[in-house]
C-alpha cells in the first residue's frame, strides 16, 4: 500500500452511513483492537483483515473497501462478532458491504463468490427449497469450473446422498416474498 | 413432548442420515416432531448477503406457520437454519419499523414469541437428559470421540443464547449420558470453512484438515458433528486433503444422533452409517463393539440429572 494523505471530509462518512443503512451496524464504535482479525479463521487469505476493512469504512475509502476480497472470503462463522469488545457485529458489516457492492454492480475479486449466491437464490425461487443437485449443475455452468469437485460429487451421488429429481414446495410463496422484498427496497 | 420440526433443505438431501437418526432418537425418547407443512428455505447466507429484508423475511415466513399448528417451540437441527431463524427473530424484535417491513413482505404477523431450539438444547435439558441412560441398549464406552459444535449453534452468543460460545459442553453431556467417551479438544467451535466450499474449496480443505489433525492428536476414533455442512466438509473433502497434504486423514465423521441411536440399539444399516464417504466400519471394530446389541450388554445403574450435568 502506498503512503498517502487521507483527507477526511463530509463525503467520507457516506460509506459508513451506507453500511449502517444496509446492515444496521454503526462502525464508528470500532477502535481497531484487532481481536476480530486475531480470531478470524480466514484472515490469512484476506488482503485486508476485518479490522483494516472496518478502519477503511470509517475513513470512507470506498475504492479500497469495494476492491478488497475480505467480505467475499468471510465464512460468516461469527467469531469476530462474538468477541468484539465494542459489540460491533463485524460479520454483519461484511454482509452489508456485500449488499452494497452488489447494489453498485461492482465486479467482485473472486468470481465464484457472488455466482454461488445468485445460483442459490434462483434455485429457491424455482423450487421453494434448495435442490442441491440442480444447484451444483447450475453453479458448474455459471463458473465453467466443470472439473472442480466432480469426483467428490459423483461419489456422493453413487452413495445416494442426493435425490435426483427436484420437488416443488411452495415455490409460489417464495417468489412472492422475493418480489415484495425487492419492491419494498426500491421505495 | 411435542415440538414443531423444521428440518431445512439439507436434511432432506445430502444430510438425510441426520434427519433419519434424529427422528429415531426422538422416537426412543417419546418426543414427537411434527414437520411444519409447506416450510420454505431459510435463505441461508445467500439471501442475507443479498438484502437484510429478504434474509429476514424467508425465516419469518416459516415461523409464521407455527401458530396454525398450535405449537410454540420449533426444533431446528441445521445450524445454518437455526442461526437464520434466530437472527431474523432478533432483528424483528429489535426494530419496530423493520418488523413492519417484514410483516408487509410475508403478509402475516411476525411471530416474535416462537421458541427456536437446536436438538442439542432439547436433549441436554430436563427431563430428556436423565432419560437417555435408561434407553441405552448397546455399550459404546470403548468408543472415544470428539464433539465438534461448529460455528452457528453457539454464535453469536447474544443471538444463539445457548451454551458457552467458546467451550460448549451440551453435546459432550448428551453423548456421555449415552455411555460414549468424549474427549476434550481445542477445536470444538473452530470453523470448517462452511459455504466457502463452493467458491474457495482450498480454504475449506485447509481449515478442515487442521480440525481432523487436532482430533487425531487427542486420540479420537471419530469426530461427531451436529451440522450437515460441517459433515460434508470434514467427511467428503478427505480425498482432497490427501492430495494436498500427502496422507489420508481416515477420520470417520458421524452425526451425534447416529451415535445416540446406535447406542439405543438401532443397527448400522438403519442409521445409514455406511453412507458416509470416509470409512466408518473401522471405528466400531477398533473400539471392539459387536454388531448386535445382545453381545454388548450394559450394566444397569441409576444416574440422576444432576450427576449427568456434573459430568
Amino acid at each position: 500500500m502506498k503512503n498517502e494523505v487521507i483527507h477526511i471530509e463530509e463525503k467520507s462518512f457516506e460509506l459508513s452511513d451506507a453500511v449502517k443503512m444496509a446492515g444496521g451496524i454503526d462502525t464508528s464504535w470500532c477502535y481497531q483492537c484487532g481481536k476480530c482479525a486475531t480470531g478470524c479463521p480466514v484472515a490469512f487469505e484476506m488482503d485486508l483483515t476485518p479490522t483494516q476493512l472496518i478502519h477503511a469504512i470509517q475513513l470512507g475509502l470506498k475504492d479500497l473497501v469495494y476492491n478488497s476480497n475480505t467480505m467475499l472470503l468471510c465464512a460468516q462463522c461469527q467469531i469476530c462478532s462474538t468477541r468484539c469488545p465494542q459489540n460491533v457485529d463485524i460479520a454483519e458489516v461484511l454482509a452489508a458491504v456485500m449488499v452494497l457492492t452488489q447494489r453498485d454492480k461492482k465486479k467482485p475479486q473472486i468470481s465464484g463468490a457472488l455466482k454461488f449466491n445468485k445460483v442459490f437464490l434462483r434455485n429457491i425461487r424455482w423450487f421453494g427449497r434448495t435442490y442441491e443437485l440442480g444447484m451444483a449443475a447450475m453453479l458448474k455452468l455459471a463458473t465453467w469450473k466443470l472439473t472442480q469437485d466432480m469426483g467428490m460429487g459423483i461419489k456422493m451421488l453413487r452413495k445416494g446422498k442426493f435425490p435426483i429429481f427436484p420437488r416443488f414446495h411452495s415455490s409460489r410463496a417464495v417468489r412472492k416474498i422475493f418480489k415484495r422484498a425487492r419492491k419494498q427496497e426500491k421505495e | 413432548m411435542k415440538y414443531a420440526y423444521y428440518p431445512g433443505c439439507s436434511l432432506h438431501q445430502s444430510g438425510q442420515e441426520y434427519d433419519h437418526s434424529l427422528i429415531a432418537v426422538c422416537e426412543k425418547l417419546d418426543v414427537e416432531l411434527v414437520e411444519i407443512k409447506k416450510w420454505i428455505c431459510c435463505g441461508s447466507t445467500a439471501a442475507h448477503n443479498k438484502s437484510k429484508l429478504l434474509g429476514s423475511a424467508l425465516p419469518m415466513a416459516n415461523l409464521a406457520l407455527l401458530p396454525k399448528m398450535e405449537l410454540n417451540e420449533v426444533v431446528v437441527p441445521c445450524p445454518e437454519c437455526f442461526s437464520r431463524l434466530k437472527t431474523a427473530q432478533h432483528n424483528v424484535k429489535a426494530d419496530k419499523k423493520f418488523k413492519k417491513d417484514v410483516a408487509d413482505v410475508i403478509q402475516t404477523e411476525c411471530n416474535e414469541d416462537a421458541q427456536i431450539s437446536h436438538p442439542l438444547k432439547v436433549l441436554s435439558e430436563e427431563p430428556l437428559l436423565a432419560k437417555i441412560p435408561t434407553v441405552v441398549e448397546r455399550n459404546l464406552s470403548n468408543l472415544k470421540v470428539v464433539c465438534y459444535y461448529g460455528c452457528l449453534i453457539t454464535r453469536p452468543a447474544k443471538i444463539a443464547q445457548f451454551d458457552s460460545c467458546e467451550y460448549p459442553e451440551t453435546m459432550d453431556r448428551i453423548l456421555r449420558a449415552a455411555g460414549i467417551t468424549t474427549l476434550d479438544w481445542p477445536h470444538k467451535t473452530a470453523c470448517c470453512g462452511a459455504s466457502l466450499a463452493m467458491s474457495k474449496p482450498d480454504i475449506v480443505v485447509n481449515l478442515s484438515h487442521k480440525l481432523i489433525e487436532s482430533a487425531r492428536e487427542v486420540g479420537a476414533d471419530a469426530i461427531v458433528v451436529a451440522c450437515p455442512f460441517c459433515h460434508m466438509n470434514l467427511d467428503a473433502r478427505q480425498p482432497d486433503m490427501e492430495k494436498e497434504y500427502g496422507t489420508d486423514p481416515e477420520m470417520p465423521v458421524l452425526y451425534f444422533t447416529q451415535l445416540m441411536a446406535y447406542s439405543f440399539g438401532h443397527s448400522q444399516e438403519e442409521l445409514e452409517i455406511d453412507k458416509h464417504m470416509a470409512d466408518t466400519q473401522n471405528v466400531f471394530k477398533k473400539a471392539n463393539i459387536p454388531a448386535t446389541a445382545e453381545e454388548a450388554p450394559i450394566e444397569e445403574k441409576e444416574i440422576t440429572f444432576e450427576e449427568l450435568r456434573r459430568h
